[in-house]
């Protein structure tokens, strides 16, 4: 296994397609990047597959080549961690519609020009079904899957599209759909960035001129909905940045907006604007129970897979009642299902964030699964 | 079960494993860290599923492998299908809901058949702290003090049969301990501590 390219660190795979689309569309060659960490066992049990969140990526435990910061779930992936190399052969890869190397808008279409908006509008079932070719391409065919927020999504997808694949499920500060309110707070980001003149339709790669101010005002939106309020008061309350006293102007007074502009002026760097509005579409076209019939229950009827979710209290992006909501589905259809709230001080993040009570709860869960 | 199981368990959960037939299915509702359910799970082949309104409790039960969501006998029970499962479990918990017998609806309904075990509010060492102290009992099955408790509906032996009567609810089986005892059925509403029935729908 060793020398087989497939696997490791910064793995790249073009599979011939085509992946028809739920848009009607579909989509030829397929390219996906991905990582994998540790090793498939003989009879191909082991597998995790880890499903990131809006704008992650596959560096789920490996340096991130643009920002050189550690993967952005070390404190659940890694050496002694609850999905460990040692005894486990994780697999994460980036969505199609991203930007970190999968198929998405900035990639080359057929005449080489990149798609831009010509990409074709995506789901989040359209990522699994990715993630599906990519996992043949890999030997693998049962699995775990594990998510939070959008990653959460596509685990739930994953369960009702592959219900003989999956065998267990977690699930973390996600929901089975969009509300209102998310969709409001996308629609938010989506504007900033097409109301950029730089933005230009969306043909903005040969100019080499994104549309920055635009994603970055988009991101500074998304942020807020991350953090819980408390949080934020803790964290900067009405402090001044670098000054004694209000400026009367409109520079960063306060310590929040230098934070907040910060968050989005770094975010530019490592995120395509148009992916942004590729994959924050799909997530707001997400609805589970819609694609089964109006019942949720009905998504989960033919599986077979163990479910474990876990929410926030002060998450108010995707919170409590939207796993519960989950958790009900599952009770009706009869699946093993587990679902605790805990609690935490910084909303949304928190499941990115050090939450010994999560790993404690995903460890059991795993195990328990014979993981 | 073999003894070794039920050896670490409560009195009234040893009662119920006994009587749980082996690889069946079963809700505990009020499932605590899940003892009961480990047990019933490793040593009758039971699958068992929970319910538990402490978040700290709930984690403990899904670290050691069992199915445990986080909720509340008053209002999530009804999310369940009917007939999901051979038993519904009530242990200790009957007299903390704020309706007792809407929750006693759903379990009849949920399971063919429920297990309730809840403190005697009439045995004789509480009766003798209302009438001779004066003061509500804090007794070993109800050790909070009035205004601690999460005890809201007390309840006796004969009230339960009452209510069973009325609803025109059968009595499968019924235990009462004294302390870690079981004690005989003879003027049980007097004598026995604690209670645990086995019942259906008529």
């Amino acid at each position: 296994m060793e020398h087989d390219e497939r696997f490791g660190h910064a793995r790249s795979v073009t599979l011939p397609g085509p992946l028809a689309l739920d848009g009607g569309q579909s989509l030829a060659p397929v390219t996906i990047a991905y990582e994998t960490y540790g090793t498939l066992n003989a009879d191909a049990s082991n597998a995790i597959l880890i499903c990131h969140a809006l704008t992650g990526d596959h560096h789920v435990a490996s340096v991130h080549p643009v920002t050189g910061k550690p993967g952005w779930w070390v404190r659940m992936v890694g050496e002694g961690r609850p999905i460990d190399p040692a005894r486990h052969f994780i697999v994460c890869s980036n969505v199609i519609g991203s930007c970190m190397g999968s198929a998405g808008p900035a990639t080359a279409a057929a005449d080489g020009a990149p798609y831009a908006m010509r990409f074709p509008v995506i789901t989040i079932r359209d990522m699994v079904r990715a993630q599906a070719m990519l996992l043949d391409h890999l030997g693998v065919r049962t699995l775990t899957c594990v998510g939070g927020s959008m990653g959460g999504m596509q685990v739930l997808e994953w369960a009702a599209t592959y219900p003989d694949r999956v065998q267990s499920a977690v699930i973390v500060a996600s929901a089975a759909r969009h509300s209102a309110q998310n969709i409001a707070f996308h629609e938010v980001g989506r504007q900033a960035i097409m109301a950029d003149p730089k933005w230009r339709g969306g043909d903005y790669y040969e100019s080499n001129d994104p549309p920055a101010a635009g994603l970055a005002v988009a991101r500074m939106a998304a942020h807020i909905t991350y953090l819980s309020e408390a949080g934020l008061t803790e964290k900067f309350g009405r402090q001044l940045q670098a000054r004694d006293a209000v400026g009367f102007g409109f520079d960063a007074d306060f310590q929040v907006e230098s934070y907040l502009r910060h968050q989005g002026l770094s975010f530019v760097d490592r995120f395509d604007a148009n992916s942004y509005l590729y994959i924050t579409r799909a997530m707001d076209y997400f609805d589970l129970a819609e694609e089964h019939g109006g019942l949720l229950a009905n998504a989960f009827r033919g599986s077979k897979a163990r479910f474990c979710l876990v929410s926030f209290d002060t998450d108010w992006l995707y919170p409590t009642r939207e796993s519960r909501s989950i958790v009900q589905a599952l009770n009706a259809a009869g699946a093993a299902a587990s679902f605790v709230e805990l609690s935490s001080p910084y909303g949304h993040d928190a499941f990115l964030l050090e939450a010994p009570e999560l790993n404690r709860v995903v460890d059991g869960f795993l195990r328990a699964g014979g993981l | 079960m073999n003894d070794q199981a039920l050896l670490g368990l409560r009195p009234d959960l040893r009662i119920i494993a006994d009587h749980v037939a082996a690889g069946s299915r079963a809700l505990d509702i009020g499932c605590g860290d899940g003892a009961l359910m480990a047990a019933l799970r490793d040593h009758a082949g039971v699958d068992a599923r929970g319910i538990e309104i402490d978040a700290a409790n709930v984690a403990s039960a899904v670290a050691r492998g069992l199915s445990v969501v986080q909720g509340d006998a008053d209002v999530d029970l009804a999310g369940y299908p009917s007939g999901a499962f051979d038993y519904a479990i009530l242990s200790q918990t009957l007299q903390t809901t704020r309706a007792p017998d809407k929750v006693l609806d759903e379990l009849l309904r949920i399971g063919a058949k429920a297990f309730v075990s809840f403190p005697n509010f009439a045995y004789w060492r509480v009766r003798a702290s209302l009438l001779w102290g004066g003061r509500m009992p804090v007794t070993r099955t109800l050790p909070v003090a009035w205004y601690a408790t999460p005890n809201i509906h007390h309840l006796t032996i004969d009230d339960f049969r009452a209510f069973l009567k009325e609803r025109g609810i059968v009595t499968e089986g019924a235990w009462f301990l004294n302390g870690d005892r079981l004690t005989s059925e003879w003027a049980a509403n007097f004598r026995a501590e604690h209670a645990v029935f086995l019942i259906r729908r008529g």
